[in-house]
C-alpha cells in the first residue's frame, strides 16, 4: 500500500504541529515562574467568593446528589451528541438508520424510566 | 447500505431475546409492588430460564446447520467458533446465577438488578465473540465491562467489594483505552474496521515490509488491552484484589466467562485477522505466557486467602492458554479450546467449594479454616481435593488433558523452552494445590464443621467433581466437536 517515506511526509505537518504545541504550552507554563513579580498580601491570598468573606475552607463538602444529577445529565447530553450527526445525515441513512435511532432512543427511555422509578431524580 | 429485512436478523435472535428479556425483567422489577424477597425470586427465576432458552437456541442453530452467516456488512459473524464459545459463556453465566441463588436470598446480595446485570454482561460477551468489526467488538466489550464493574461492587456496604469495583473500573478503563488506541492505529493504517478487509490488507503488506510498522504498533496496543482483560502477567495487578473483593459467584464469572470472551477475541485476531503477522504477535504471546505461568505459580505460594490463591492460579492458567495460542497452529487452537472448556468446569467446582466455606452464617476465606475438614465433611473434602488435583494437572483427572493438549501444540511448534517452563511452573503450582489437600486431610481439626452446605452448591460440586474425575473416559464426542470447530475456523 503506502510506502513508509510517503507516510512520514504525510504526517510531517502533524509532527510540527505537536512540537509547536508542546513548546508553546511549556513556555506558557514556565514563563510566569521567571517573569512574574510577586507581592503577596493577605487580601490576595484569602479565598474570594462573590464578594463575601470566606467563612470557612473553600474545599467544603457538598451534596453527593449534585454529582448524581450531573452524571444523569451527561447521559442525555451524549444522546444529543448522537442525534446531531444522525439528523444531519438523515437523508442518507434511510429507513434503516431511522429505526436504528428509534431503537436507541427506546433503550435510552428504558434507562430513564428506571432512574425515575428508582428515585434518582428526587431531591429528597 | 443494503436493505435489511427482519428475517435477516435471525442469526442475531438469541442476543435480541436476551437483551429484551433483561430489559423486561428490569422494568418489571422497577414497577412491581411486590415485597423484595418475592421480587428477587421472580427476577432470578426468569433470568435462569432466559439463559437456558438462549443456550438451547445456540445449540439448536448449531445442529440445524443454520450457522455461518454474516450480518450488517460483516459486523456480526455467526460461525461454529463463536457458537462454541457462546455455549461456554452461557454455561458459566447460568452457573454463576445458580450459585448466587443462596446468597441472593440472604442479605448479602439482594438487588434484583443483580441477575439483570449478569444478563447484560452475557449479552455483551456474546456480541464480542461474534463481532467481525472493531466497532462492534469495542461496543460489546464495553457492555460486558460496564456490567461487570457494577457487579464487582454490588455489595455496596462492603468496603472490599467497593474497592474491588473501583480498581476494576479504573484499570478496565485503562485497558479499554489502550485497546481503543490500538484499534485507531489499525484503522489508520488499513482504512477499515472490518476484520476481513483488514486481514486482506495485512496479507498484502507482508510482515517484514516497513509499511506494516504502524499495524504492528496498533496490534501490540490491542493485545496489551486484551491481556489486561485475561489478567495475563504483567497486566495482572488488579486480579487478586478484585477476585477477593467481588462476591464469589461474580468472581467465577470473571475467571471464566469474561476471560473466555477476551481469549476468543485474541484467537480471532491472531488466527484469522492477522495470521500473516505471526512473527510479531507470537513474541508477545510467548512473553505474556512465560510471565503469567511463572508469576501464577510462585506468587500463589504465599497466599493465605483462598480467593487470592485462586486469582493467582487463574493467572497461571491464563499463561497456559496463551501457551497454546502462541503455538499459532491448528493443534494450538484445539489445545486452547479444550483448556478453556476444562478450566470452566474445574473453576465451577472450585468456586462452589469457596461458596460452601461458611461458618456461623459468615463466609470464611482463610485456608487455615479448612484444617481437618475431611473429618467433618468427607464428601466436600474429597470433591475439593479432586478438583485441586485436577487443577494441578495430575492424570487421569481432566486438568491433565487440558495441559497435555496445550503442551503438545507448543512442542509441535518447536517452542521447547516455553514448554519446559510450563511443565516446571506446573510442578511449582502443584505445591500450593497439594498444600490445601494436606491441610484438609492431615492437619488437626481444631474448628467445628462448616454450616450445612446448600443442596444447589452440593449438586454443582457433584457435577463438576464428577466431570473432573470421569471426564477422561469419554473424550470422543467432545474432541470431535472441538476438532470440527477448529477445522471450520481455520
Amino acid at each position: 500500500m503506502m510506502s513508509y517515506s510517503y507516510l512520514l511526509t504525510e504526517y510531517f505537518p502533524l509532527v510540527i504541529f505537536i512540537s509547536i504545541a508542546g513548546v508553546i504550552g511549556l513556555m506558557l507554563l514556565v514563563a510566569p515562574f521567571v517573569f512574574s513579580y510577586r507581592r503577596p498580601d493577605t487580601e490576595k491570598l484569602s479565598a474570594y467568593e462573590c464578594g463575601f468573606d470566606a467563612f470557612s475552607d473553600s474545599r467544603m463538602k457538598f451534596d453527593i446528589r449534585f454529582y448524581l444529577v450531573s452524571i444523569l445529565f451527561i447521559i442525555f447530553d451524549l444522546e444529543v451528541a448522537f442525534l446531531f450527526p444522525w439528523a444531519a445525515a438523515f437523508e442518507d441513512v434511510g429507513l434503516f438508520g431511522f429505526w436504528s435511532m428509534i431503537l436507541f432512543l427506546c433503550i435510552l427511555t428504558v434507562g430513564f424510566i428506571y432512574e425515575w422509578k428508582k428515585g434518582a431524580l428526587e431531591w429528597d | 447500505m443494503s436493505k435489511v429485512t427482519l428475517s435477516d436478523l435471525l442469526p442475531l435472535l438469541p442476543e435480541i431475546i436476551l437483551i429484551i428479556g433483561a430489559i423486561l425483567i428490569l422494568m418489571y422489577g422497577v414497577f412491581s409492588s411486590r415485597e423484595k424477597a418475592r421480587l428477587n425470586e421472580i427476577a432470578m427465576g426468569f433470568s435462569l430460564a432466559l439463559i437456558l432458552l438462549i443456550f438451547s437456541m445456540t445449540i439448536l442453530s448449531w445442529s440445524s446447520g443454520s450457522i455461518e452467516s454474516e450480518l450488517f456488512d460483516g459486523a456480526f459473524v455467526l460461525d461454529m467458533f463463536s457458537s462454541f464459545v457462546k455455549c461456554l459463556i452461557l454455561f458459566s453465566s447460568f452457573f454463576c446465577l445458580l450459585m448466587s441463588v443462596d446468597l441472593f436470598k440472604s442479605e448479602e446480595l439482594s438487588n434484583f438488578e443483580y441477575p439483570v446485570l449478569i444478563l447484560f454482561s452475557t449479552a455483551g460477551m456474546m456480541m464480542v465473540v461474534s463481532s467481525g468489526n472493531f466497532i462492534s467488538l469495542y461496543m460489546g466489550m464495553e457492555i460486558q465491562s460496564l456490567s461487570l464493574y457494577i457487579l464487582a461492587s454490588i455489595q455496596r456496604e462492603s468496603l472490599r467489594s467497593t474497592e474491588a469495583g473501583l480498581k476494576y473500573f479504573v484499570l478496565g478503563a485503562l485497558a479499554s483505552g489502550m485497546s481503543l488506541y490500538g484499534i485507531s492505529l489499525i484503522y489508520g493504517f488499513t482504512g477499515s474496521t472490518n476484520f476481513s478487509a483488514i486481514s486482506r490488507l495485512a496479507s498484502e503488506f507482508h510482515a517484514p515490509d516497513e509499511a506494516s510498522l504502524g499495524l504492528v504498533f496498533g496490534l501490540i496496543f490491542l493485545l496489551a488491552g486484551l491481556a489486561f482483560k485475561i489478567s495475563a502477567a504483567p497486566f495482572h495487578m488488579w486480579t487478586p484484589d478484585v477476585y477477593m473483593g467481588a462476591p464469589t459467584p461474580v468472581t467465577f464469572l470473571f475467571a471464566t466467562a469474561s476471560k473466555i470472551t477476551s481469549i476468543a477475541v485474541l484467537i480471532r485476531l491472531t488466527m484469522s485477522v492477522f495470521p500473516v503477522m505471526i512473527l510479531q504477535w507470537q513474541q508477545i504471546l510467548i512473553f505474556l505466557s512465560l510471565c503469567s505461568m511463572i508469576l501464577g505459580s510462585f506468587s500463589a505460594i504465599g497466599q493465605n486467602n483462598i480467593k487470592r490463591l485462586v486469582a493467582y492460579s487463574s493467572i497461571g492458567h491464563a499463561g497456559f492458554i496463551l501457551l497454546g495460542l502462541s503455538a499459532g497452529s491448528q493443534a494450538g487452537l484445539i489445545g486452547v479450546l479444550v483448556y478453556m472448556s476444562i478450566y470452566t468446569f474445574m473453576a465451577l467446582g472450585i468456586f462452589s467449594c469457596i461458596l460452601a466455606m461458611r461458618r456461623g452464617g459468615e463466609a470464611v476465606e482463610s485456608i487455615n479454616t479448612l484444617s481437618g475438614i475431611a473429618k467433618h465433611e468427607p464428601m466436600f473434602a474429597f470433591l475439593f481435593a479432586t478438583l485441586l488435583f485436577s487443577l494441578a494437572g495430575i492424570p487421569p483427572l481432566l486438568g491433565f488433558f487440558a495441559k497435555f493438549y496445550v503442551l503438545l501444540a507448543a512442542v509441535g511448534s518447536h517452542l521447547y523452552g516455553l514448554a519446559l517452563v510450563a511443565v516446571l511452573s506446573s510442578v511449582v503450582s502443584a505445591f500450593y494445590y497439594l498444600r490445601i489437600v494436606k491441610i484438609m486431610y492431615f492437619d488437626e481439626a481444631n474448628q467445628e464443621s462448616f454450616d450445612p452446605i446448600s443442596s444447589i452448591i452440593h449438586v454443582i460440586l457433584l457435577i463438576s467433581g464428577g466431570i473432573s474425575l470421569f471426564g477422561f473416559a469419554f473424550p470422543r464426542p467432545f474432541m470431535y466437536i472441538v476438532k470440527t470447530v477448529v477445522l471450520s475456523f481455520l
